[in-house]
């Protein structure tokens, strides 16, 4: 039951940070995606990330931040195992099913569905 | 019209943002996003029997297709409006935000239109994504080896 409440609070205390950034400042949604990416690989660099999966399960999977946090987990992961090149070699190991996913479903309802206007 | 008026009369005139509205609205979406994530989480565990990390692929994925589908069918952009943040940070971001550049450049055929504009908004998540987790993970893995 926790963890249900858990991750509606951090999922939405996420998207309540955006939407602050987006009213208050300049930036669009494109640069607030890309910060939170950042933030995301930057938290897990030092582990942070990790403590929020652990405390709040699918809620802080769901974020574009988890995007961030799951291509550095594979990196380091991969270079434990493959050195320094590691880090080349594994950055999509954990990431590529979500892009796959995206570019498959976004692609083949392309071909089915028009633009409406 | 002296230039000191004119930026009085753009502030007096541009919209206020009604952002405790939409902090609440974003709140509430994205928080019940979070918790469709933790329960598809749940559901695919018991279901099919899978590990906790095997299942959040499984709900990431079930994620993206519905809200490509829903954006394919023409209702995401409305809900992507009134939601804002509560949809975009979530990985149905990424997903509306893909899909709807492939339909939008649809006509201007396949590879100059769908193709080189599907990554047109999800490029920037992918390549500063990319950047930031290969120099932070540098720097880790320079402090691993060198300590």
């Amino acid at each position: 039951m926790n963890y249900l409440i858990n991750s509606f609070l951090f999922c939405g205390v996420v998207c309540l940070i955006a939407q602050f950034i987006l009213d208050h400042t300049k930036l669009t949604p494109g640069h607030i995606t890309s910060l939170f990416v950042v933030c995301g690989a930057a938290l897990d660099s030092f582990g942070i990330y990790d403590f929020f999966i652990a405390k709040c399960g699918g809620g802080a999977m769901v974020p574009i931040t988890s995007f961030g946090h799951s291509l550095i987990h594979g990196a380091l992961n991969s270079a434990e195992v493959n050195g320094f090149l590691g880090l080349l070699m594994g950055m999509f190991d954990l990431t590529a099913s979500g892009i796959t996913a995206a570019i498959i479903f976004s692609f083949v309802f392309t071909l089915f569905f028009k633009a409406k206007d | 019209m002296e230039k000191k008026r004119y930026e009085k009369l753009v502030v007096q005139y541009t919209p206020k943002v009604p952002w405790v509205k939409n902090a609440i609205v974003a709140f509430l979406v994205g928080g019940a996003i979070g918790l469709l994530g933790e329960i598809l989480l749940r559901f695919y565990v018991q279901a099919l029997e899978v590990s906790r990390a095997d299942a959040s692929v499984y709900m990431i994925v079930t994620l993206i297709f519905f809200a490509s589908l829903f954006t394919a069918l023409g209702f995401f952009d409305k809900l992507v409006s009134k939601a804002k943040c509560g949809l975009i940070i979530p990985i149905t971001g990424f997903a509306h935000s893909m899909t709807s550049a492939a339909i939008d450049y649809k006509k201007e055929g396949p590879i100059y239109g769908v193709g080189s504009n599907i990554f047109k908004l999800a490029g920037s998540v992918i390549l500063y994504g990319v950047v930031a987790a290969w120099f932070f993970g540098l720097i880790r893995y320079l402090i691993e080896v060198g300590l």
